[in-house]
C-alpha cells in the first residue's frame, strides 16, 4: 500500500473546481477503485456512473490525465509513481454533477437509424449465414457504447457539430446493419444526408481509444463512407442513372452483401 | 411537507422496473399488445447486469447436435435445479427457448454459426449437449442491444434512465404504480399504472465477494415483499465457482463458465485434476472419470461422457472451497483454471475473446500462456418472487409481476449456466402477456393514495434531512463482511442465527444512516436508501437458510448434510406478516404431472432412444 494523489473534478453546470484528495492505494487497483475509495472515505456524495467494473458496460467513461478512458479499466500503477492522477468528466457531453455526464443525445441518434429488417427464410424456414460473413460486423457489434469514441470526435468535441453528425459510434451502427448478411434496408442515402458521414475526415482518434479495440475508421467508417461515394459521386456510375433516368436515393445496391 | 398535486405524475398501462434482458423482453412484449408502456431503470440503458452474461443462452435447437431436445433440457434442468423448480416452468422454459432464441436472430443479433450457417451452440455444465447459442463470450451483450435497438422502435414505450423506483403503490389490493426519485435531479415522480413487472434482478450485493454490479441490492424482491407479495425460494443463492480472485480490486469479477466449456481444467496448487474427486453419485454415470475419455469427449468423441469441470455450479464451487481449505489452493486461495494447456492461443482468443482482455489487462496475466487464479463469488438468486407459472403474476398481489432473477420458479435449488439468458426471453415474454391480459381486464388507472407517496417522500428525504448520522458505506460493508462469513457457500444454525441478530442490529443502524444534503446525483443518497432493500433480502436469505435442514444444490448446511427426502417436497415461502415480521412457511410442492416426471426421472439411454 502506498499513499496517491487524485485531482478530481468537483462541481455541476453552475461551475466547480479541482479537488484533491489523498488515499491508500493498493495493488491492481484501478482509477474507479480509486474514486471508490473517496466516496466510502472523504466525499460520500462524489457522482461516478458506474455499473459492471469489468469493461464490458461502458458506464465509467470519464477523461484520466486528459485521455478518454473506462476508469475501470485504467490501471493505477499505469502512471508514473507518485504523480498526481486528474480525472475529470467528458468534455462532449453536457455535466450533470462531478464526473456524470448528461449522453442522453447517444440514445437519440440511435432512434434516428432505420431498424434491421431481414429477409425471409430458405425453404427450409431458416436463416442461414456464415461465420465468415459475420466475422466483420460482430466486430461492431462489441461496442459497448461507452461513447470514449463520440467524446474525442473533433467533429462533436471541438465543433460541435452534434446538429450534423451522429458521430462514430453510430456511423459504425449504420456498418453493422448495412453489412448485415440479411438485411434488406437501404440506409446510405440517410447516411449522407441525415448522419453526416461526410463530415469525418478520419483522424482515427475514435479508433485510439476504443476500449474493446474495434478498428472503428478502417472497418466501419470508411466502408461505408465507400458506399456513400460509389452512389453518389461515382463519374461513370452517376452518368449511367442520368442515361437510364434512376434516382440514386432510391436505387438499391446490387449486390449489397457481397 | 411534500404537497402530492405538485409531483411530477405519469400514467401508463404497464410500468416495468428494470432494464435487464427481461424487461426489455417484457416492455416489447406489452408495446405489441398495444399497451402505453414504461421502463424504469436505475442506469443508463442497456449497462444492465444483462451484459455481464457471457457463456451464451440455452435452448435445444439442435444445431450442433441432432439428438437435443426440450424434453433432455428439461431434465438437464430439474436434475441442476435438485428437483425443486416449478415442474410447469422448467417445461414452459426448455419447449420456449429455442423460438426466442430465433426471434432474436430475427431482431437483429448475430450469433456465432455453425458450419452449415446455422446458430452455433457450445458445451455448458449440467447440459447434455452443446445447447448455448452464443457470442464469443459475450453473449448478454448481444441479447441486450438486441432488445434495446429492437425496443426503441416499437412505438409506446417510454424508458426512464437513471430513476430509482422507491416504493409500490396500491389502492387496496391491487398496484397502482411506484414512487420513483430522479438520480440526476433528486426529484420525485409517481408512475401511475395498472400493472407492474418486477425485472430488477437479484440482491448479490448484499455479500462482500460478488459478480454483481452496485444495483443488484435487491430492490425488486423487497418493494414486492413490502407490498405483500410472497418470496420463494430464498435460500438458494448461487457462488458461481470461478471469479477472479488477484488482484483485489478485481475479486469476484465474474470468469465465464465458457472458460470450462471450451475445455478449461481446474488444478489445484499440486497440479492434480481434483474434480475428479468430487463426482456426485447422480452425475457419476454421465461424467468421465478418467483424464484419458475427458480428453476424448474435448476431442468431440460422442460416446465419451463429459470432464467433471462442467458439473453444475454447486458442485464446482464447493469443490474448489473443499480444496483451497485443505491447503491445496493457489497463491491468493482459489484454483488453478488453465486452458492454455487445452487449446492453441488463437482458439482461445477467437472463442474467449473478453476473457483474455480482462486478465491481461486488469491482472497483466495472458490466458494463453498461463493458467487463471479462480474461486467463487455470489453471482446470482435462484429464489425470488413467488410467481403463476403461465403467467408470471404475483400469487399475492393483483396487478404485480415478475420476470427473470427477480422471480423465483425455474432454476431450483440451482441454475444451469446458459439457463439465465433463456430465462430472460422466455418468462420476460410470458410476464407481458400476462400483464398484458391482466390490464385488459380493468377500467380505468387504480387510484393513488397520497398518504403512500408522502410517506415513502417521507423515508427518502429523511436521510439527507437528519442533522447527523452514520456514513451509509460503512453499513454497507459490514452487512457485506458479516454475509460473507456466515451466509456463504457452507452454512450451519449457529452462524446463521447470529447473522439474523446482527441483520437486526445493521438494520437499525442503516435507519439512521445519514446522507450528504445534495440531492441531486448523489451516490451516498442511494445508498442509504439501498440498504432497507440490501438488509430485507439478506434478512430473507438468512431465515429462509436457517429454517432449511438439508444440503441441497446451492444451499449447503455443514450440520444437516445430504439431501433430505422430506425437504425435497417443500419451498420455503416468506411474506410479511400483519405485525411487520417476516414470516417464513414450508408450501407444499404437491405431485408433479406424470408426464413430466416420467422424462425427468428418465434414463438418459431411454430419453434418447424416444422410449420416453
Amino acid at each position: 500500500m502506498s499513499k496517491r494523489t487524485f485531482r478530481v473534478w468537483r462541481g455541476d453546470r453552475t461551475g466547480g473546481r479541482f479537488v484533491e484528495y489523498n488515499i491508500e492505494v493498493g495493488p491492481g487497483m484501478v482509477v474507479l477503485d480509486a474514486l471508490h475509495r473517496i466516496q466510502a472515505e472523504q466525499a460520500p456524495d462524489l457522482a461516478v456512473r458506474w455499473n459492471c467494473k469489468a469493461g464490458k458496460c461502458g458506464s465509467c467513461s470519464m477523461e484520466v490525465n486528459g485521455k478518454p478512458r473506462l476508469s475501470c479499466m485504467t490501471r493505477i500503477s499505469d502512471y508514473e509513481p507518485g504523480s498526481t492522477i486528474t480525472v475529470q468528466p467528458l468534455k462532449t457531453f453536457p455535466l450533470i454533477r462531478d464526473l456524470v455526464t448528461d449522453v442522453s443525445w447517444n440514445f437519440e441518434q440511435n432512434k434516428r437509424i432505420p431498424p434491421f429488417r431481414p429477409r425471409k427464410p430458405g425453404p427450409d424456414g431458416k436463416l442461414r449465414m456464415w461465420q465468415e460473413d459475420v466475422d466483420r460486423i460482430q466486430e461492431f457489434r462489441k461496442c459497448i457504447e461507452c461513447f470514449l469514441c463520440q467524446d474525442v470526435c473533433h467533429v462533436l468535441r471541438d465543433h460541435d457539430k452534434k446538429q450534423n453528425f451522429v458521430g462514430p459510434r453510430f456511423i459504425m451502427r449504420v456498418a453493422s446493419l448495412e453489412m448485415h448478411p440479411l438485411d434488406t434496408v437501404d440506409r446510405i442515402p440517410q447516411t449522407l444526408r441525415e448522419f453526416g458521414s461526410g463530415w469525418c475526415n478520419i483522424t482515427r482518434c475514435c479508433t485510439e481509444v476504443c476500449p474493446e479495440h474495434i478498428n472503428i475508421t478502417d472497418n466501419a467508417i470508411i466502408p461505408t463512407k465507400e458506399r456513400v461515394v460509389d452512389r453518389f459521386y461515382d463519374p461513370v456510375a452517376m452518368l449511367t442513372r442520368k442515361i437510364r433516368g434512376v434516382d440514386p436515393t432510391k436505387e438499391r445496391e446490387e449486390g449489397k452483401h457481397a | 411537507m411534500v404537497d402530492v398535486s405538485e409531483l411530477k405524475t405519469v400514467e401508463h398501462d404497464v410500468l416495468i422496473i428494470g432494464a435487464g434482458g427481461a424487461g426489455l423482453r417484457a416492455a416489447i412484449e406489452c408495446a405489441n399488445a398495444g399497451l402505453d408502456t414504461a421502463v424504469l431503470t436505475k442506469s443508463l440503458l442497456g449497462k444492465a447486469h444483462t451484459v455481464m452474461a457471457e457463456g451464451g443462452m440455452a435452448a435445444a435447437m439442435g444445431n450442433v447436435d441432432p439428438r437435443d431436445n426440450w424434453k433432455v433440457h428439461f431434465r438437464d434442468t430439474m436434475r441442476g435445479g435438485k428437483f425443486l423448480n416449478q415442474w410447469r416452468m422448467a417445461e414452459l422454459h426448455a419447449k420456449q427457448a429455442p423460438d426466442r432464441v430465433r426471434e432474436l436472430e430475427e431482431w437483429g443479433a448475430v450469433f456465432d454459426r455453425t458450419p452449415d450457417g446455422l446458430i452455433n451452440q457450445r458445451n455448458f455444465g449440467g447440459h447434455r449437449y452443446p445447447r448455448l447459442a452464443h457470442v464469443g463470450d459475450r453473449t448478454g451483450l448481444e441479447l441486450i442491444r438486441t432488445l434495446q435497438d429492437h425496443s426503441v422502435h416499437q412505438g409506446r414505450i417510454e424508458v426512464y434512465m437513471e430513476c430509482k423506483a422507491l416504493r409500490l403503490l396500491k389502492d387496496g389490493d391491487r398496484i397502482a404504480g411506484c414512487v420513483a426519485v430522479w438520480r440526476e435531479t433528486g426529484r420525485f415522480m409517481v408512475v401511475r399504472a395498472k400493472a407492474v413487472i418486477m425485472a430488477t434482478g437479484g440482491g448479490g450485493r448484499a455479500w462482500r465477494v460478488t459478480s454483481n454490479s452496485w444495483e443488484y441490492t435487491g430492490d425488486g424482491l423487497t418493494m414486492a415483499y413490502d407490498a405483500g407479495a410472497e418470496l420463494m425460494d430464498v435460500e438458494f443463492t448461487q457462488f458461481h465457482p470461478t471469479g477472479m480472485v488477484w488482484p483485489p480490486s478485481v475479486r469476484g469479477t465474474l470468469v465465464t463458465e465458457g472458460v470450462r466449456g471450451e475445455g478449461g481444467i481446474l488444478k489445484n496448487n499440486k497440479g492434480e485434476r481434483f474434480m475428479f474427486r468430487y463426482i456426485p453419485e447422480r452425475f457419476a454415470p454421465e461424467t468421465a472419470d478418467t483424464e484419458e475419455e475427458a480428453a476424448r469427449w474435448l476431442a468431440g468423441d460422442k460416446n465419451a461422457r463429459r470432464p467433471p469441470e462442467l458439473l453444475t455450479r454447486d458442485v464446482v464451487a464447493r469443490a474448489i472451497k473443499a480444496e483451497v481449505e485443505a491447503g491445496r489452493g493457489s497463491p491468493h486461495g482459489g484454483a488453478f483454471l488453465d486452458i492454455a494447456s487445452q487449446r492453441p492461443a488463437e482458439y482461445i482468443k477467437r472463442k474467449l475473446p473478453s476473457m483474455y482482455h480482462q486478465f491481461k489487462e486488469l491482472a497483466e496475466l495472458d490466458i494463453t500462456k498461463e493458467p487463471m487464479e479462480v474461486g467463487p463469488t455470489l453471482h446470482y438468486f435462484m429464489g425470488g418472487i413467488r410467481v403463476d407459472p403461465d403467467t408470471q403474476a404475483s400469487t399475492t398481489v393483483p396487478g404485480l409481476f415478475a420476470c427473470g432473477e427477480a422471480a423465483a420458479g425455474l432454476h431450483g435449488a440451482n441454475r444451469l449456466g446458459g439457463n439465465s439468458l433463456s430465462d430472460l426471453i422466455v418468462f420476460g415474454r410470458l410476464a407481458g402477456l400476462g400483464a398484458a391480459e391482466y390490464v385488459k381486464g380493468l377500467d380505468g388507472l387504480p387510484a393513488v393514495d397520497e398518504e403512500q407517496v408522502k410517506a415513502a417522500i417521507r423515508w427518502a428525504t429523511d436521510f439527507l434531512n437528519r442533522e447527523s448520522g452514520e456514513n451509509p458505506y460503512v453499513i454497507h460493508e459490514d452487512l457485506q463482511e458479516m454475509m460473507q462469513a456466515k451466509v456463504g457457500i457452507i452454512r450451519n444454525a449457529t452462524e446463521l442465527a447470529e447473522a439474523i441478530e446482527r441483520i437486526a442490529e445493521l438494520r437499525k443502524r442503516a435507519e439512521q444512516a445519514k446522507a450528504h444534503a445534495a440531492s441531486q446525483y448523489n451516490p451516498g443518497w442511494h445508498e442509504a436508501m439501498d440498504l432497507h432493500s440490501l438488509l430485507t433480502t439478506a434478512e430473507a436469505v438468512t431465515r429462509a437458510a436457517l429454517m432449511r435442514e438439508e444440503s441441497r444444490g446451492a444451499h449447503t448446511r455443514e450440520d444437516f448434510e445430504g439431501e433430505r427426502e422430506e425437504w425435497g417436497k417443500v419451498n420455503i415461502v416468506i411474506r410479511k406478516a400483519e405485525d411487520g415480521s417476516m414470516e417464513v412457511r414450508k408450501v407444499e410442492r404437491g405431485e408433479p404431472p406424470e408426464e413430466l416426471a416420467k422424462i425427468a426421472f428418465a434414463t438418459i439411454e431411454d430419453l434418447e432412444a424416444g422410449r420416453v
